[in-house]
């Protein structure tokens, strides 16, 4: 291990090229399916993801539309001319012998990513963003002297976003992806399913003892947030290894074995690959009128960003902050809405976030474990929420029968319409009527004249017993607060 | 040789049960086996045209509309993909393919009631202006065999004017249809850029190609433009037609107040006297029937062979990626590694004119040299289309020969690139510019074809069409 005197000398300076699929319905220049999920080998495709003879891209139209939008979670507009270039290069899983993406005039400029960072707001700047066609997928058998192509993802359209290099530690990075993944994901952009590669990271890694910056190296093709933040940490004390042992950096590209959680080198980068980028004459440029652009943009959801800064107004951690944005994100529900409905009364709304977090997340992410078909309307979970909420203000239930309550309501197959007469019924209110708990405390301290005597000779403690025995005796429903006054009241009746 | 009448006279032969499809891919068959020897067709499709024959014959008896090209035969250049047969690209690296998938243009032909009765020659990949460089065969002038069709759409200019077919198509990246078409006595027009879709035609060079019919006459080439135009989403440089369609072209009354342009580059030296004088005559003509001619210079155009030389073989090498061995085409079975592999497939594949083609493409578009070659060309482009559009202020058309000398002898210039490639030399400026150009038969000197451009501006795609006629009426 780098001794972290040493490893404090050095600054790391990281930037980010992430790839990330859109979420269309067709290829970006095909009409074949755009599914990353599709196992059926080779059949999402069509002449021109085969690259025949006289086959021709026809850009498409839902992907530039993504594209704006995407523009716009990252604080950035779309620029109104851009175009595709023709990046080439021989490969089997390259069907044309180039790549179709934008080298001189992106679709995207500019634009931020906000993280936190040691508990501070801090915005990462975007360089770029461009579209392009992914290549298909090569799979080499061990053993085997053949290799094997797949082009069901040739063709599929990404958005590729690369960052100025603004990152500083491995935490950092996590936290762009974190928040890059966000962004993509509230834009409606991309499904941003890691497993399926709808986003992959490369990063460029450097350390320097200087303002001059050090030989980068990039690892490539990272698809979760952990091995961004893992592989980056193993660059960084890599670097400073090779640097302190008085060694040089080279320029290269790594891969990560995620299994050994060691990066290892996959191409040494002598001299700049010529690509012979032209633009491509097949696909006139993408002009976007202000029009299409206002259209999208009024049809922009509350971006991460804004959600977060109004969750911690409400006074959410960061971590409950987090969980809750992951939330949103992640499930086909809306519970932030109801959170900031409530953000008048915080205290109501933080109640709100917990039982989010407490309850409903926990039976959602069972669900998904076990492919149930649970999905908790917003509708319901406000109209549970606003009456679990009085009643708990009321002094009407206890906490541990709310979460009971919440919890059975959530997964019921239909909606209850009066909520609170529900909760009497089936038993989930607290008994609160003075003469009856009179009675039962009474009974409970006839049957028990030992413990009773304990308590007379100043044992405090086995009130609790007795009190046990009440909610016993009342299924959990006895008002404990009342239980603990009638109790005393008695106890000292006896003295 | 006027061996067939007009397509409309021959459709309403066909629709009033005068002769049937049959008769006619008869006939096609007749000329083809008769001039098996100029080799024009690289594939002749008997058993599906008679197939499709028999179905046309057999829907006319049951009252259908079958459409308006009814059991018109006709030729396809070898680089337009068709589900029947194979389609070569008259190379070595697609010898065996058979498309999947039908160019929009041979499918708009079919749906119009169209027998496509085969595939003919032309220089691999269209590189070329004389069918030389064909993998498979030259074929020969079919006025003189020692000569050449011309190129690269040689097999489609040859196949019309003996009468294999009413109508051929061509494609014409820097005079492919023109070339061939002046030096078989045919009309061929090259279309505005982006008119007739491109897809499922083998790409030579992307922002050059363009699709057109080779004919016997301007109403005949008029129809089958009408026929093909027009977007097919498939291909996203497309242009809309015109409102008015290509039919019914009427000719002018006369060509008072037409004001006619003589591109004066193009008739300095390097032109054969002979031709020289016949187009000269024309123009006299012109000028007799009431054009007002002037001299027209466009101080760029002397540029537009080097920047064709520059932009299309960066394109090639572009659109040759794909022909890697891998899915389909040629392979090299004996490859060692991937590398290997590739080097052995298109080593193989290509002939010589491809290989000069990418490896000139390949330099002019790697890094430190694309500013100096690929972007200054396309600089150079747009001001040679800005000096044409500056000429179309004041003239209606340009005019002038196609070629600079009559078909040359086979094998005279196969040896020397840069003699074939100035021969594109008054052709290649309307692919640069994206405007329509003809070439139009205008008699024989020495017993050889000569040819007559005209150019019109951007989209003028029916005035061409217009003069064309007048001229084809008035000049018999």
């Amino acid at each position: 291990m780098l001794d972290k005197k040493i490893r404090d000398q050095y600054q790391a300076t990281i930037g980010i090229e992430c790839h990330v699929q859109l979420k269309t319905n067709t290829k970006l220049f095909s009409g074949s399916v755009n599914d990353s999920t599709s196992t059926d080998i080779n059949r999402q495709t069509n002449h021109i993801d085969f690259g025949l003879p006289g086959a021709l891209p026809f850009a498409n139209r839902q992907a530039i539309d993504l594209a704006i939008r995407a523009g716009y979670a990252l604080n950035t507009e779309a620029q109104t001319f851009s175009k595709f270039d023709r990046k080439h290069y021989f490969y089997p899983d390259l069907p044309m012998g180039y790549q179709i993406t934008q080298f001189e005039y992106p679709i995207l400029k500019g634009g931020y990513v906000e993280i936190v960072s040691e508990g501070k707001i801090k915005k990462i700047d975007i360089t770029r963003a461009h579209l392009e066609a992914d290549a298909g997928k090569s799979t080499h058998p061990a053993g085997a002297d053949f290799s094997l192509v797949d082009l069901n993802r040739a063709g599929a359209p990404l958005l590729e976003i690369v960052s100025e290099p603004q990152m500083h530690s491995a935490a950092e990075a996590k936290e762009y992806c974190f928040n890059l993944y966000l962004a993509m994901k509230f834009a409606k952009v991309s499904d941003v399913n890691l497993f399926y590669g709808n986003m992959r990271f490369d990063v460029n890694v450097s350390v320097s003892k200087t303002d001059q910056l050090g030989t980068r190296t990039e690892t490539k093709n990272l698809n979760s947030f952990r091995a961004v933040e893992k592989s980056i940490e193993f660059e960084i004390n890599r670097q400073i290894e090779i640097l302190e042992k008085g060694g040089e950096i080279r320029q290269e590209t790594r891969g990560w074995n995620d299994a050994k959680q060691s990066s290892f080198t996959q191409r040494v980068k002598e001299n700049a690959d010529d690509y012979r980028y032209m633009p491509d004459p097949d696909i006139p440029p993408v002009i976007i009128t202000k029009d299409e652009m206002t259209a999208i943009k009024n049809d922009m959801p509350t971006s991460p960003h804004v959600w977060r800064s109004k969750l911690t107004n409400i006074g959410l951690e960061l971590e409950a902050t987090n969980l809750l944005l992951l939330a949103e994100a992640d499930y086909d529900n809306s519970p932030l809405e109801l959170i900031e409905q409530a953000s008048a009364d915080k205290d109501k709304a933080r109640t709100y976030a917990n039982w989010i977090i407490n309850i409903e997340l926990p039976l959602l992410q069972k669900n998904q474990e076990s492919d149930g078909n649970l999905i908790i309307s917003d509708k319901r979970r406000e109209s549970i929420f606003k009456t679990a909420y009085a009643l708990k203000i009321n002094g009407q239930i206890n906490s541990t029968k709310l979460s009971e309550m919440i919890n059975e309501l959530l997964v019921m197959e239909e909606d209850v319409d009066d909520i609170s007469l529900w909760a009497k019924d089936n038993g989930f209110l607290q008994n609160s009527n003075q003469e009856e708990l009179v009675l039962i405390v009474k009974s409970v301290i006839e049957k028990n004249p030992k413990v009773v005597n304990d308590i007379l000779s100043g044992e405090d403690k086995a009130i609790g017993f007795l009190v046990g025995q009440i909610m016993k005796e009342t299924k959990g429903q006895a008002n404990p607060q009342m239980v603990n006054q009638i109790i005393n009241q008695e106890i000292k009746s006896l003295k | 040789m006027h061996n067939w009448p007009s397509i409309d006279v021959l459709v309403k032969q066909v629709k009033t049960a005068k002769v049937t499809a049959k008769d006619l891919v008869d006939k096609a068959f007749e000329f083809i086996e008769k001039n098996r020897h100029y080799n024009v067709l690289i594939s002749e499709l008997k058993d599906e045209a008679y197939k499709r024959a028999a179905e046309i014959d057999d829907r006319i008896k049951k009252g259908e509309d079958v459409g308006r090209l009814a059991g018109v035969p006709f030729i396809a250049k070898d680089n337009f993909l068709t589900l029947d047969g194979f389609t070569t690209a008259g190379s070595n690296m697609l010898r065996n393919f058979k498309a999947p998938y039908q160019s929009t243009a041979v499918t708009k032909l079919l749906s119009e009631g169209a027998i496509l009765v085969g595939k003919a020659n032309l220089d691999a990949f269209a590189h070329g202006a004389s069918t030389e460089n064909s993998d498979f065969m030259v074929t020969k002038n079919p006025f003189d065999e020692s000569r050449v069709a011309g190129g690269s759409s040689g097999g489609s200019a040859a196949a019309v004017a003996l009468d294999m077919a009413p109508f051929a198509l061509g494609s014409d990246t820097g005079g492919s249809i023109r070339t061939p078409a002046s030096f078989c006595n045919v009309v061929g027009l090259k279309p505005s850029y982006g008119l007739i879709s491109r897809s499922g035609v083998v790409a030579m060079a992307s922002s050059l190609d363009v699709i057109g019919p080779l004919t016997k006459s301007v109403d005949d080439a008029a129809l089958v433009l009408d026929v093909m135009s027009g977007p097919d989403g498939l291909d996203s440089t497309m242009i809309e037609k015109d409102a008015e369609g290509y039919r019914n072209i009427d000719s002018l009354k006369s060509l008072d107040g037409i004001r006619i342009g003589v591109v004066k580059d193009f008739m300095n030296e390097g032109l054969d006297e002979k031709v020289k004088s016949r187009i000269q005559d024309v123009i006299a003509s012109l000028k007799r029937f009431g054009a007002e001619i002037v001299d027209v210079s466009i101080p760029s155009i002397e540029l537009s062979l080097p920047v064709y030389y520059i932009v299309c073989p960066a394109e090639v090498s572009s659109n040759l990626s794909r022909y890697d061995g891998i899915r389909y085409g040629h392979h090299n079975d004996k490859a060692v590694d991937l590398e290997d592999f590739y080097l052995k497939s298109r080593s193989e594949g290509f002939g010589a004119e491809a290989k000069r083609r990418i490896m000139i493409g390949t330099y002019v578009l790697s890094s430190g040299y694309y500013d100096a070659y690929y972007k200054k060309a396309q600089q150079v482009r747009t001001k040679l289309i800005n000096e044409f559009n500056r000429s179309f202020e004041s003239v209606d058309f340009l005019v002038g020969p196609v070629t600079p000398g009559l078909p040359f002898k086979i094998g005279e210039k196969s040896d020397d690139p840069l003699q074939m490639y100035l021969s594109d030399v008054m052709t290649v400026a309307a692919n640069l510019t994206g405007i329509p150009a003809i070439s139009l038969p205008v008699g024989m000197v020495n017993d050889l074809p000569v040819g007559f451009q005209i150019m019109a501006p951007f989209k003028s795609d029916r005035k061409l069409l217009e003069l064309s006629k007048y001229i084809e009426s008035n000049m018999k």
